[in-house]
């Protein structure tokens, strides 16, 4: 019996190299992720040489024909505050982030709450991969090729009830893997969780995504792993990342850019070259890793060139009101 | 070699070259591709932290020299100044023309709308007559009260800057305001031993700082 006994006073972290646990935290992750969409247990093995790819992804509606953004930029150049507010900072910051297991709970005005598990969420819904365009509110933008699925088919699956106006979207608060979260000098500037919002028609949307990935694979933990929102015709940060629930109510949420400063950010931050952010001009914009360093900014497109399917959500609205 | 002779011919062109090391990191980078994704934020950022640096240096001189008793730090003052307009004229012209392509109507009216542009454009104003009067001839011919007294606007200049930098950023204020506690504290200084100083040292100490 002794023979087999494990000392007690070891623990398995101790034992093993941090590096080594971390890349086999990773490959877990991505495991358990890839075996939901679709990939064999007996290949994974085989998967951890073959990358991350998700197998077999169908191309999605709506997809651009633009040539996307390097996945170096894309993967670098991040707006992701808990982990920073330097563009470099999540993608320094957020490599040990974990991401397995994931949980995502569904609340509020539904009929049916639940909490699910990333695996069971890939489970129901096939993934596709979408190219849009995505707009900062810096005035930058990039050309994405996203994987993920409609928000609208796991809207529809859990049955909004009737007093269901608004979805609320929250992602993890953890102060121990977010350094950005931490409350430091004055930390950065933000309440913690960050929390964003859409109309539950804007929601409802086909145009939006639930991504859990960006060229066809699995999301870095920087671009806001293991699953994130991507509304292609707001600014980015209603693009809400690493979501752990998802909330249905009646009243409007009280978004965390909105509540920094409701002078600057308004809950709908539709793509507008005609309203500009009170600090730069919306007009035009730098689309990252394109235009050489002498070459002009191009101009901005209304709802970041998706009007003709998302501009009759807001017909009779007065858009520099509601900015 | 003696004390102004070794400033002169070793001292000065050693500083000069080091002030010169920024600008001379930020080619390279550019040579190499590496400013990151969004190179025109980079340099714009790097040449307006630049400006920062070398304004809080120049305005550290002072206080420095009264602490330490090293009055020669005096002679570096006006290079340091100049290495600021330097930054501030590379800064400027990587808003003006890589940011805004030079287009006039753009640049007028970003400046007029937006107050953090308003305020770093003032004071990228304010540095050209300070530069233009930065000669010894011109310190002459204005007159030692007069020539410090159009140079105390570097206070102003200094406390805008900070503004500036304070008005970008979106939320986190950490960077601007340790800038801004440096300044705090070089201008404190000046407060706190002029209401301790006796008159007519003013004008003494720019008649020492001239050769």
């Amino acid at each position: 019996m002794f023979l087999i006994r494990k000392p007690p006073d070891i623990a398995a972290n101790e034992i093993t190299p941090p590096e080594i646990y971390r890349q086999r935290r990773r490959f877990l992750r991505d495991a358990g992720i890839l075996a939901a969409t679709g990939v064999a247990g007996s290949l994974l093995p085989a998967a951890a040489d073959a990358g991350r790819k998700f197998p077999n992804l169908r191309k999605g509606p709506f997809s651009l024909d633009e040539k996307p953004t390097s996945y170096k930029d894309v993967t670098s150049y991040n707006n992701f505050y808990e982990f920073g507010s330097g563009k470099g900072d999540p993608a320094e910051h957020a490599g040990n982030f974990r991401t397995f297991p994931w949980s995502v709970a569904i609340e509020g005005e539904v009929k049916k709450p639940a909490v699910y598990q990333m695996e069971d969420l890939l489970k129901h819904h096939p993934l596709e991969e979408r190219v849009y365009r995505l707009r900062c509110v810096e005035a930058w933008s990039m050309v994405v090729p996203w994987v993920g699925f409609p928000l609208r088919d796991l809207v529809r699956r859990v049955e909004p009830t009737s007093r269901a106006k608004y979805v609320e979207f929250t992602t993890l608060l953890d102060q121990a893997q977010m350094p950005g979260q931490r409350p430091g000098l004055l930390g950065a500037g933000l309440d913690w969780p960050y929390v964003e919002g859409l109309r539950l028609d804007e929601a409802m949307h086909p145009l939006v995504l639930l991504a859990v990935g960006l060229y066809g694979e699995v999301l870095p933990n920087q671009n806001g792993a293991p699953i994130r929102l991507v509304v292609p015709w707001k600014y980015g940060f209603k693009s809400i990342k690493s979501i752990v629930k998802i909330r249905f109510v009646e009243k409007q949420p009280l978004t965390t850019w909105v509540r920094a400063n409701s002078r600057e950010y308004g809950f709908y931050s539709n793509v507008n070259p005609a309203v500009d952010h009170p600090r730069w001009s919306q007009a035009s914009e730098r689309r990252i890793g394109e235009d050489s360093l002498f070459s002009p900014k191009r101009k901005t497109l209304p709802f970041n060139g998706y009007a003709e399917q998302v501009a009759s959500l807001y017909t009779g609205m007065d858009l520099k009101k509601y900015f | 070699m003696e004390q102004k002779q070794r400033i002169r011919l070793v001292v000065k062109p050693a500083l000069f070259i080091l002030a010169l090391v920024p600008l001379a990191f930020l080619v390279y980078r550019a040579l190499n591709n590496d400013l990151g994704a969004n190179p025109i934020e980079t340099i714009n950022r790097y040449t307006g932290d630049w400006v920062l640096r070398f304004l809080l240096l120049t305005l550290a001189v002072t206080p420095l020299r009264r602490l330490t008793g090293w009055n020669a730090l005096l002679r570096y003052r006006r290079m340091l100044g100049l290495f600021a307009f330097f930054y501030a004229c590379l800064h400027f012209l990587s808003y003006a023309w890589l940011d805004q392509y030079f287009v006039l109507a753009d640049i007028v009216k970003d400046v007029a709308k937006r107050p953090y542009i308003t305020v770093g454009f003032a004071c990228f104003l304010m540095l050209i007559p300070l530069a233009a009067t930065s000669t010894n001839a011109m310190i002459r011919r204005l007159g030692a009260r007069r020539w410090q007294a159009l140079h105390r606007l570097v206070y102003l200049i200094g406390a805008g800057g900070i503004v500036h930098f304070l008005w970008l950023v979106k939320s986190d204020l950490r960077e601007p305001l340790i800038y801004g506690a440096i300044l705090t504290l070089l201008l404190g200084f000046r407060l706190w031993r002029r209401a301790r100083r006796e008159p007519g040292v003013v004008a003494a100490t720019v008649r020492q700082a001239l050769p």
